[in-house]
């Protein structure tokens, strides 16, 4: 039968048993092989002459065997990827209200500044005199970020957030070995919210955790500190605001007595979204502190990096920074790459990401002092505004009382329901959002950490917060039982994560020997 | 300001909604005095076309490798990226996720993974390759720890050949988790003889083929070296593109390989983000550091992607964690796994000939300029060579005279004795005008 030209009447057609395709494929939910079942060996979507004849000189150290690579036409690559990319979702598409990540709106102009041949194009080890504006370009990032935080120098290098936590703990390391101290302080002070990579990163460099506790309000109080140092404490790991959204109100005394103690005070600077323009980690008597680039400055998180995450430095630790850094001499630029005095060495090839870094000064010139300043209050303000949408119905661990950037729920609602924490996040998906940050921090039970950023329009927060709303009115009604298949509607079900890890299989293996 | 949506009104109506009388009051956790009180020190927001002429500024000061004969290697190699690359990792669902931590709707990234821990291991010739790293050098730095972790020893011996910057990495990790590094003198020739070293207190070897001075190397032997005496063998590449041509890894007796993965689709960069590559033995999977994206299946039985094995973690094991790795190279992985899918298995070794054809071509015509030695009986597409005179001052002015003709070894190792050296690459995008520029710089810079 010919429709052309006519309105599709859905309630002509029959109804239909049968959910299922013939491809598996449900319209624009496309289901793609790997590209080892569908490239082939001798495929290519690269053009290239084959070179004249010549005669080797690679030492008789030719690869013989078939490295097994498949290859991809070009419109067949464009179509795997386009159609991989179908089954994510995106701060592009949506609210990704993943607390302690940050995922803000990612500007595009930072996207063509960073691809600038001037930026992209150019080489870490080419004549410094032909790269006067890349080491400018550091120069001013370097320059904002001090000025933003107070303090009195910059570690450009470290790769990512944990990468400057590293970072700062080899700082904290050489400081302490300048002193003559290095066999007996060997302790780091961090609460039980930390971040997984605090305790990791601590671990790496020599030191033993030692826990503090948080108060029954959530935060830190000096006299746990007071408590726990001692001459062996080489310095405290703090994040603020903390982990679970609140300002550690006891900061400058924790940071005065930690200095007293002749320790150091380490400053996750994870949740710096909150304080741009508010406050400076500096005055507060912060050492050191990592910038996550890729979370308070928007450069993109790419699925999981990269990331960049400068470390600023108060007077005492900076002579220890890293090589290399910039510096300035009138006009001109030029890198100390070599370590001397009392710098603690190299921790990376290079000079840091100078991809990050463009897009981060893109951003930052975008905004200047007063945009800055209005997105830290903006997204305070959001954080606040889903907790007062959401606090009459979920249940606060600490009482329901103000958060800074992100606003932390416990699953005490959720008692008696035969529902976790997890089930909320996937019914959360079937309702198109990303769900939040679920189980962490540990010191909450069935932690529910929200995050919304500035970058959250009124009607967006209002649609997750009714969302949230009407799945916790269904849990009060009984209406359990959905909740266990969910999420029903995204390209999978629940994937099974114990089979994964029982069984574990990391790469495609061909399953019949390859003809040829 | 175009990235906040709130109008003035709204913000007014939100703390009204929140009960908060001002936006300050919401901050009042922060001690009075350490209140900012006056705007920052800083310049005020610029429109986008402010923005793209301030830094389109800074951009133009630098010289881009496409714009001249370019030669600069030594860890970042200058390739064409088919422009199909760089527009698939724009995709917003690529650029604009997390870490795949809801598998249910990140199966694209978990699906890609799943292919570069694949594409990565058959390049190495390894059974299990992760995530990613953040670049080659911090992979090194973690395959050390690793074998560490898997010998309980704690000594390292490393090659002459290896990137400056990378023994540089490992010595600083090492001093400060207090560990031993052996470092072998500096081996232009790769005339060392590391087995001599290994004995039964050493944990690893770490030697890197291609060398940094380009020189190809049979490792088959350390490695049975090094077996012998109950350590590892790590293999280092900071050209990828080399494994087109040359022996994998894993076929010469690697435990772990760490390389950089610049090459295969990331720009330059400046130096970052780049790549790392880290492969190794199945029976070492659990030692591993980073993620690893795992095969499995979902509720209605259909096959799907999940990270696994996270009880290695950080966020798991915290301080017992293999490494402190969060965010590692995602998009980069992904850039490498389209780049490496177009060219398939014989568009990388056609690509690996070319490479190696222009470098053969290229040491020919610098050995026959006058006071100019190349070094290298064997190479890829790098080589070392040896001038008469200060390197640095005549890279220098072969810049001056629009030629990047390589990296004077004096800017890794000053003061080492090496000041007359200069290391070459060569590339697909180098052509013979290119080469001709270069001969025709050095003999000018070099008389």
């Amino acid at each position: 039968m010919n429709n052309q030209g006519r309105p599709t009447a859905t309630d002509t057609a029959p109804p239909r048993a049968a959910k299922k395709t013939f491809t598996t494929n449900r319209a624009l939910q496309l289901e793609e092989p790997l590209i080892f079942e569908h490239g082939r060996p001798d495929v290519t979507g690269v053009d290239l002459d084959e070179p004249e004849t010549f005669a080797s000189r690679l030492g008789g150290l030719e690869r013989e065997e078939t490295i097994g690579l498949p290859g991809l036409s070009e419109p067949e690559a464009l179509r795997h990827y386009v159609r991989l990319s179908q089954k994510n979702y995106s701060i592009d598409a949506g609210i990704y209200p993943l607390g302690s990540c940050t995922m803000k709106h990612n500007p595009r102009i930072n996207e063509a500044m960073a691809r600038l041949p001037g930026f992209a194009d150019i080489h870490p080890l080419q004549p410094q005199s032909t790269v006067q504006g890349a080491l400018e370009l550091i120069d001013t990032l370097a320059h904002w970020l001090m000025e933003m935080t107070g303090t009195h120098a910059v570690a450009m290098p470290p790769k990512a957030g944990a990468h400057g936590e590293l970072c700062g703990l080899m700082a904290i390391r050489a400081a302490i070995d300048a002193r003559g101290e290095a066999s007996t302080r060997k302790i780091v002070l961090a609460p039980d919210s930390a971040h997984g990579t605090n305790p990791a990163t601590a671990a790496m460099v020599g030191f033993s955790v030692r826990s503090i506790p948080a108060g029954a309000d959530g935060v830190v109080a000096v006299e746990s500190v007071r408590a726990a140092l001692g001459p062996d404490v080489a310095a405290i790991m703090l994040t603020n605001p903390n982990t679970c959204g609140l300002f550690e109100r006891d900061i400058v005394q924790i940071a005065e007595a930690v200095r007293e103690a002749g320790g150091y005070f380490y400053c996750d600077g994870a949740n710096f979204n909150a304080l741009m323009g508010k406050a400076r980690p500096g005055d507060l008597g912060v050492d050191a502190m990592h910038i996550n680039l890729h979370k308070t400055f928007s450069t993109p998180h790419g699925g999981g990096g990269p990331g960049a995450g400068p470390v600023v430095l108060s007077e005492r630790l900076a002579p220890f920074a890293p090589v290399p850094f910039v510096v300035r001499n009138n006009d001109a630029y030029a890198l100390r790459e070599q370590a001397s005095g009392q710098s603690f060495g190299r921790m990376t090839a290079f000079h840091g990401q100078m991809g990050m870094f463009v897009r981060a000064l893109s951003f930052m010139l975008s905004h200047g002092s007063d945009g800055l300043r209005q997105a830290s209050e903006d997204a305070v303000l959001n954080a606040n505004y889903i907790r007062a949408g959401l606090a009459d119905i979920l249940s606060s661990p600490f009482g329901d009382r103000p958060c800074m950037h992100e606003v932390l729920f416990d699953d005490k609602w959720l008692d008696g329901t035969g529902l976790t924490m997890l089930d909320i996040a996937k019914a959360l998906i079937d309702e198109g959002f990303h769900p939040m940050t679920m189980y962490f921090p540990l010191v909450v039970h069935g932690a529910m950490l929200i995050e919304p950023t500035e970058s959250e329009s009124l009607a967006s927060l209002n649609l997750f917060i009714a969302t949230v709303r009407d799945v916790a009115f269904r849990i009060q009604r009984g209406e359990t039982e959905a909740f266990h298949a969910a999420p029903i509607f995204a390209p999978r079900q629940r994937l099974d994560e114990t089979r994964a890890a029982r069984n574990p299989v990391l790469r495609w293996t061909a399953r019949k020997p390859i003809r040829g | 300001m175009r990235f906040l949506p709130h109008t003035h009104e709204e913000r007014l109506d939100m703390l009204g909604a929140v009960g908060a009388p001002t936006i300050d009051s919401l901050f009042a956790a922060i001690p009075v005095d350490k209140r900012l009180t006056q705007p920052l020190n800083l310049p005020r927001g610029k429109s986008e076309a402010e923005v793209a002429r301030a830094l389109g500024r800074m951009a133009a000061k630098n010289t881009a490798a496409d714009t001249v004969p370019f030669f600069v290697g030594c860890g970042a190699y200058k390739h064409h990226i088919p422009a199909s690359v760089d527009h698939l990792i724009q995709r917003s669902e690529f650029l604009t996720s997390y870490t795949p931590y809801q598998p249910e709707i990140a199966q694209g990234t978990l699906q890609v993974l799943f292919e570069f821990q694949t594409q990565t291991a058959m390049l190495t010739g390894m059974e299990v390759a992760n995530a990613s790293m953040y670049d080659g050098s911090t992979a090194a730095v973690e395959a050390v720890l690793m074998a560490h972790r898997i010998s309980r020893r704690r000594k390292a011996v490393l090659s002459g050949g290896l990137h400056p910057h990378y023994a540089q990495a490992i010595q600083t990790m090492s001093q400060m988790a207090g560990d031993e590094v052996v470092s072998m003198p500096w081996d232009v020739h790769a005339s060392e003889d590391i087995s001599a070293q290994i004995d039964a207190s050493v944990s690893c070897v770490v030697a890197q083929t291609p060398d940094v001075w380009g020189n190809p190397r049979d490792l088959t032997e350390l490695a049975n070296a090094c077996h012998r005496h109950g350590a590892l063998l790590i293999v280092v590449f900071t050209e990828a593109v080399s494994l087109g041509l040359l022996r994998a890894p894993g076929a010469i007796g690697a435990d772990i390989v760490a390389g950089e993965g610049q090459s295969i689709g990331t720009a330059l960069n400046f130096g970052g983000p780049y790549l790392g590559l880290f492969a190794a033995r199945q029976t070492h999977v659990r030692q591993m550091p980073g993620r690893l994206a795992g095969e499995t299946k979902d509720a209605a039985g259909r096959r799907g992607f999940v990270l696994t094995l996270s009880t290695r973690e950080q966020h798991i094991r915290r301080e017992k964690a293999t490494s402190n790795i969060c965010t590692n190279s995602g998009l980069c992985a992904l850039a490498f796994s389209i780049h490496l899918s177009l060219l398939g298995e014989v568009g990388l070794r056609r690509l690996a000939r070319v490479n190696h054809a222009n470098a053969v071509k290229l040491a020919d015509m610098l050995a026959r300029v006058p006071n100019v030695d190349v070094l290298n009986r064997s190479f890829f597409n790098e080589f070392t060579l040896r001038v008469k005179g200060d390197a640095a001052a005549i890279v220098e002015r072969m810049a001056a005279r629009g030629v990047l003709g390589g990296v004077p070894v004096s800017r890794l190792l000053p003061n080492a004795g090496f000041d007359n050296l200069i290391l070459v690459a060569n590339t697909e995008v180098n052509t013979d005008d290119d080469r001709a520029a270069l001969v025709a710089a050095l003999e000018g810079a070099a008389s």
